[in-house]
């Protein structure tokens, strides 16, 4: 990527606070508003205030609160907000029940982006390629939002209303992620299509499917990269809702997804590649989903 | 924009600096400590030349505040030899290789190397490649450096 800026130094200047309590943190974002902002990982705050497209006055670190890191299971699973990908990665729940995610953040372009960047991070910052949102779509992830004056719980697919912009208010926090627990023939997979594997999304897709016999009960499908928000393609959920499973059905839903996507070309894919590479990954991640959910182990 | 006092250990030993809150981890230990092994490669996250290992840890110095190092345990490049100097086995074992052309990518993938060896001790070709994908060298000389991370695994493993 070509940059007039000088990436060496970070120019802007600002304020740093490092709280030790989420009500402190609370506090301090309600103060400041609009001209703070929370640092989880810095993956891409840090980046965005380098290339100075970003110059708040105020940073407020999230470091210091414990409670917003690691991976809880009772009814379904809550992951912090700033759980590492490297940590979701690794965790052996969201491995064998939630496939999905697992190779959403295996898929994150290097190791060192995986230890420093936060499943928080990831959402909040909204990018239409953010590798975690197709695959927590797909799990009916719901997303719990806090500020001072108390809570929400927002379904993901409501959270993102633009590339960068989703519903957070200013000054409110995202504490957790939630996951209901998958049913009996659940099955989901992740694919990603990019350069090289070390870099950010072409085109990604997640897939859930529920499998009675050969018969689709429930169906997820979602793409990122292809639209200005990540996206759920119901018109291809549909198509396969109710009917048999198999590689006829998968193919025609995939091309249902190519046509429903909106994708643009950049520095890193033109649209014509994307809906075509978009086709064939819905229709491998249903093709993988489809076994797993018929094995009845890795979810 | 007001001087803060920093307080972390550096390579084992304690360090009390002073910094901005925009200052970077990176330009703290190349500039303030002049440890001039960790590199200044894209300044973005893609090249993994600036690797440093925080709390154990392989992370990136340039995405790095250094306000946020308060408390921690930072380890460079020039922290991985010994008492006396002697190297780290994944040192020899790119000395062993010849697995350095310009030496720039080294220290970062040293860096990588060793967090790998130290969570997969004797990791297989496919885990140090998928390991270290995120530290480029420009010289591409990958295949002596992923075989210098086998022979330290192996070498380690043995001397267990
Ligand atoms: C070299 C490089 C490679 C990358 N590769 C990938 C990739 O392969 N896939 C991918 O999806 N992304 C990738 N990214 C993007 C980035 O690493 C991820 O989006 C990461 O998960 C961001 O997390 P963070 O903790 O670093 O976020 P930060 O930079 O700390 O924060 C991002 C934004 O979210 C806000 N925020 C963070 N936490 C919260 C919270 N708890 N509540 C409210 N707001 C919050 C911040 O204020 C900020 O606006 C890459 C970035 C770089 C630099
Ligand atoms: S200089 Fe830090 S990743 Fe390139
Ligand atoms: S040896 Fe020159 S960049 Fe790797």
């Amino acid at each position: 990527m070509y940059m007039a800026t000088n990436t060496h130094i970070l120019v802007p200047e600002f304020d740093y606070r490092r709280p030790g309590s989420l009500s402190e943190v609370l506090a301090l974002a309600a103060e400041h508003g609009d001209r703070a902002r929370l640092i989880a990982g810095g993956t891409d705050l840090l980046v965005q205030m380098k290339m100075e497209r970003d110059a708040p006055s105020l940073v407020i670190s999230l470091a210091g609160i414990e409670e917003l890191r690691g991976i809880a299971s009772g009814d379904g699973l809550t992951i912090g907000a700033m759980t590492t990908i490297r940590d979701v990665a690794g965790s052996a729940t969201v491995r064998r029940q939630y496939a999905a995610l697992h190779e959403a953040c295996q898929a994150f372009s290097t190791v060192q982006i995986m230890v420093m960047g936060t499943l928080g991070g990831n959402l909040c910052n909204a990018s239409p390629a953010a590798d975690t949102a197709p695959a927590l779509l797909v799990l009916d992830a719901r997303v719990d939002l806090v500020t001072g004056e108390g809570g929400r719980s927002v379904a993901l697919g409501d959270f993102f209303t633009g590339p960068g912009r989703t519903v957070l208010a200013g000054g409110e926090v995202m504490q957790s992620v939630t996951l209901p627990e998958p049913g009996a023939g659940t099955g989901s997979a992740f694919l990603k299509i990019s350069r090289v594997v070390a870099d950010i999304a072409q085109v990604c897709a997640a897939v859930r499917l529920v499998r009675d016999g050969d018969t689709i009960t429930d169906c997820r499908i979602a793409l990122g990269s292809v639209a200005p928000t990540p996206l759920r393609i119901g018109r291809a959920e549909a198509s396969l809702t109710g009917g048999n499973g198999g590689l006829e059905a998968f193919e025609r839903a995939a091309r249902i997804a190519a046509e429903e996507i909106r994708p643009i070309s950049d520095v890193r894919a033109t649209a014509a590649y994307r809906r075509h590479a978009a086709g064939v990954i819905v229709r491998d991640a249903l093709t993988t989903a489809w076994r797993r959910a018929g094995e009845g182990g890795g979810k | 924009m007001n001087d803060r006092r920093v307080r972390f250990t550096l390579n084992g030993e304690p360090r009390e600096v002073s910094v901005k809150p925009n200052d970077l981890l990176l330009n703290v230990i190349r500039d303030d400590e002049k440890l001039t092994g960790t590199k200044y490669g894209c300044g973005i996250g893609e090249c993994g030349a600036c690797t440093v290992h925080i709390d154990g840890r392989p992370v990136l110095a340039c995405l790095e505040l250094a306000v946020a190092a308060e408390g921690r345990e930072i380890v460079t490049i020039e922290g991985l030899a010994g008492n006396g100097g002697a190297l780290d086995p994944l040192q020899e074992a790119f000395l062993d290789n010849g697995a350095v052309q310009c030496g720039f990518c080294t220290p970062g993938m040293i860096m990588m190397g060793r967090a790998l060896l130290d969570e997969t001790p004797e990791p297989s070709e496919a885990e140090v490649r998928d390991y270290l994908r995120g530290t480029l060298c420009r010289c591409t000389g990958y295949a002596s450096i992923v075989q210098s991370v086998i022979d330290a695994g192996a070498k380690e493993a043995a001397a267990d």
